[in-house]
C-alpha cells in the first residue's frame, strides 16, 4: 500500500474519534473520556499530516530541518495553549474560549493564504505535473478558488469578531460601552457588500490583491458586527463564533482537499449553530435581532411606579431566620455571581443549610452568564454536585413547593414581566418562575436594572425580600449568622 | 441507529480514492461529506445537556483547531517564503487553539466529577 493510503486511514480514525468524542459529551462521566479521545484523534491527524507528500518531498530535498521547524512551531504553540489553559481562572472562561476561537479562525485564514501563494508560485515556475495541477486549481470558479475565498472571509471575521468579544468579556476599558451609533447597520451592510464583491474577485481570478483586500474588509466586518452587542447577548456571539471557526476549518479542508478538516470543521459548525439556536430560543429573540437589533428599550416602564413603597428589605438576622425554617431552598445564580466570584461562598451557605437538613437545588437559566453553561462550570468549580444543577424546564414546576428561592446576581431571567406583561421588551422570554416560591430573597447591590434596562416587578412582590449587599459578602454574612444559631 | 450508520459511512466516503477523479466530482464528494457530517453533528449535539454546554463549546473549539493539519502540510512543503511564513504562523495559532481547548475542557470536566480524584 502506498503511504497515502495509511495517511487516509489515519485521517479516517481521527474523524471517527471526533464523532465519538462529541457523542460522549452527553454525560459528565463519559465526557472526560470523550475529550481525551478527541485529543487522541487530533494527535493522530497531526502525525499523519507530517507524512503527507508535500512534507516528505521537502524533507527529501532539504534534509530534516523542515520537520524541525514544524515541530518547533507546533511545540511552542501547544506549550502556550496548555499553559494558558491551566492558569486561566474559571470565572474568565468565556473570554478564553473567545480568544482560542479567534486563533482557530486566523489559522484557517492563514492556511488559505499560504496555499494561495504557494499554488501561484508553483503555477509560475515549476515544470511538470505539479505545475499542471496548480494551473488547473487557479482556474476561475473551481473548488480551490471558492474555498480560498470562503476560508479567508470566515476566518478573518472569526478572528476580529473573537478579539472584540474577548475585549468585551475581559472588560477592557475600550470596549466598556456597546457601539450604539445609529448608522452601524449601514456600515456593516456596506462592508458585507464590499466583502461579497471581493469574494467574487477571489472566486473568479484567485488574485492575491483581492485576497488581501478581502482579509481587511472581513476583519473590519468582524469588528462592526460584534461591537454593538451587549453583555447579556454574549452567549449567542460565543456560539456563533464557535460555529464560524468550525466552518472556516471546513473551508480550509476544501482548499487542501482534506477530509478530516471537512468532517471536524462541519461537526463544530453544526455544534455552534445548535447552541446559537438554543441561546436565541432561551431569550425569545431571533438571531437577526441579536446581531442587529439591540433590545427595544423604547417602551420604558417607570421604575418608581413599579417599586415605590413596595420594596421590603431585610437584614442578615431576619434572612438567616427565614432560611433556617426552610425545608427546600433553590438558589438562582446569574452573571453577578461570576462578577462577585461568589461560587465558593454559595457552596458554604448551601453546606450549613444542608447540615440542618434543608434540601438544596440550583436553578440555571440557559443564558445565565456570558457563555452557554457558564454558571454550571462556576458552581462545579466550587464542588457543587452535578445532580443539584437543574435546568430550567426541570426546576420550574417545583417552585410552588419551594420555601425560599435565593436570587444572586440574576435579574432579567427571573423577571415575571416576561410572562405577565405582553408589552414588556422581554415578553415571551422563558424565565425561572422564582416568584412562585413561598419567599424570594434577592441579593443585589441596588435596584439598578439588568441588561434589558427594565424594572423587575419581582423586587416589589409581596413575597420578596431584598438584601442590598455585594453578593459574596452577603453570602458569607448569612452563612456565619446561620452557623451561629 | 442512523447516527451509527452515518458515522461509519462518512469517513469511508471521505477517504475514497481521489486518483483520476475529475475536479467537479471531487468537489461534490467533499460537499457530500460536509453535509452528512453537519447532520451527524446536529444529531449528536442536540443530546448534550445544558449543564455541559461550556465544556462542549471549549471541546468543539479545540476540535476546530484541526486546521493545524492543513497548516502543517502547507508550511512543511516550503514552496515559497511567504507561504512557509503564513503556514508556520498558522501552525502556531492552531496549536494554541488545540492544546488550550483540550486542556481547559479536561480541567472543567474534572470539576464536574470531583469524586474521581
Amino acid at each position: 500500500m502506498s503511504s497515502q493510503v495509511w495517511i487516509n486511514l489515519a485521517y479516517l480514525t481521527s474523524s471517527m474519534l471526533f464523532i465519538v468524542a462529541f457523542k460522549q459529551m452527553s454525560g459528565p462521566r463519559t465526557a472526560v473520556r470523550g475529550n481525551l479521545l478527541g485529543a487522541v484523534g487530533m494527535a493522530i491527524a497531526i502525525v499523519a499530516a507530517c507524512f503527507e507528500q508535500p512534507v516528505t518531498t521537502s524533507i527529501a530535498a532539504h534534509g530534516f530541518w523542515p520537520l524541525l521547524l514544524l515541530v518547533l512551531f507546533a511545540g511552542v504553540g501547544g506549550g502556550i495553549g496548555a499553559t494558558m489553559a491551566r492558569r486561566w481562572p474559571m470565572t474568565g472562561m468565556p473570554q478564553m474560549v473567545a480568544l482560542l476561537n479567534g486563533f482557530g479562525g486566523a489559522a484557517s485564514m492563514l492556511v488559505a493564504a499560504a496555499e494561495l501563494t504557494s499554488t501561484r508560485a508553483v503555477a509560475r515556475f515549476e515544470e511538470g505535473t505539479r505545475q499542471a495541477v496548480a494551473v488547473a486549481s487557479l482556474e476561475p470558479w473551481t473548488q480551490f478558488a471558492i474555498a480560498i475565498g470562503l476560508a479567508c472571509f470566515i476566518g478573518s471575521v472569526t478572528l476580529t469578531g473573537s478579539l472584540v468579544a474577548f475585549g468585551k468579556l475581559h472588560e477592557l476599558p475600550q470596549f466598556k460601552k456597546p457601539w450604539d451609533n445609529p448608522n452601524r447597520k449601514w456600515v456593516s451592510l456596506a462592508l458585507a457588500l464590499a466583502a461579497l464583491f471581493l469574494m467574487w474577485g477571489v472566486f473568479s481570478t484567485s488574485q492575491l490583491l483581492f485576497f488581501l483586500l478581502l482579509v481587511l474588509v472581513a476583519a473590519a466586518l468582524g469588528v462592526t458586527l460584534t461591537l454593538p452587542i451587549g453583555g447579556a447577548d454574549m452567549p449567542v456571539v460565543i456560539c456563533l463564533l464557535n460555529s464560524y471557526s468550525g466552518l472556516a476549518a471546513a473551508a480550509a479542508g476544501f482548499v487542501i482537499d482534506n477530509s478530516v478538516l471537512v468532517i471536524a470543521g462541519s461537526l463544530v459548525g453544526a455544534s455552534g449553530l445548535i447552541l446559537t439556536a438554543i441561546m436565541c430560543q432561551a431569550m425569545n429573540r431571533s438571531l437577526i435581532g441579536v446581531l442587529f437589533g439591540g433590545l427595544g428599550t423604547t417602551a420604558t416602564i417607570d421604575a418608581d411606579e413599579v417599586y415605590a413603597g413596595k420594596i421590603k428589605s431585610a437584614d442578615t438576622e431576619e434572612l438567616a431566620m427565614v432560611l433556617e425554617q426552610a425545608d427546600r431552598v433553590v438558589i438562582v445564580p446569574g452573571y453577578g455571581l461570576a462578577v462577585a466570584q461568589a461560587q465558593h461562598a454559595v457552596r458554604e451557605l448551601a453546606d450549613v443549610l444542608e447540615e440542618r437538613g434543608t434540601s438544596i437545588a440550583y436553578a440555571i437559566h440557559p443564558v445565565a452568564g456570558r457563555m452557554p453553561g457558564h454558571m454550571n462550570v462556576l458552581l462545579a468549580e466550587a464542588d457543587i454536585p452535578y445532580e443539584q444543577l437543574c435546568e430550567m424546564d426541570d426546576i420550574n414546576p417545583t417552585f410552588p413547593e419551594t420555601d425560599v428561592a435565593i436570587v444572586i446576581g440574576a435579574n432579567d431571567v427571573v423577571n415575571p414581566a416576561a410572562r405577565n406583561d405582553p408589552d414588556s421588551p422581554i415578553a415571551g422570554m422563558p424565565i425561572l418562575d422564582v416568584d412562585k416560591a413561598q419567599t424570594v430573597v434577592v441579593i443585589k447591590r441596588s435596584l439598578s436594572p439588568g441588561f434589558a434596562g427594565i424594572p423587575n416587578p419581582l423586587f416589589a412582590a409581596d413575597n420578596t425580600l431584598m438584601y442590598f449587599a455585594d453578593g459574596k459578602k452577603a453570602l458569607i454574612d448569612l452563612t456565619a449568622a446561620i452557623a451561629r444559631d | 441507529m442512523i447516527i451509527v450508520l452515518l458515522a461509519n459511512v462518512l469517513p469511508l466516503l471521505a477517504t475514497s480514492p481521489t486518483l483520476g477523479e475529475d475536479p467537479a466530482s471531487r468537489f461534490i464528494r467533499l460537499l457530500t461529506v460536509f453535509l452528512l457530517a453537519m447532520w451527524v453533528g446536529f444529531e449528536v449535539i442536540t443530546k448534550v445537556p445544558q449543564r455541559l454546554h461550556t465544556p462542549l463549546t471549549s471541546g468543539s473549539n479545540a476540535i476546530s483547531g484541526v486546521t493545524v493539519v492543513g497548516a502543517l502540510v502547507v508550511a512543511g512543503s516550503l514552496t515559497t517564503g511567504f507561504g512557509t511564513l503564513f503556514g508556520l504562523l498558522a501552525v502556531l495559532l492552531a496549536m494554541i487553539n488545540v492544546a488550550g481547548g483540550f486542556v481547559v475542557t479536561h480541567r472543567m470536566l474534572e470539576m464536574f466529577n470531583p469524586k474521581k480524584k
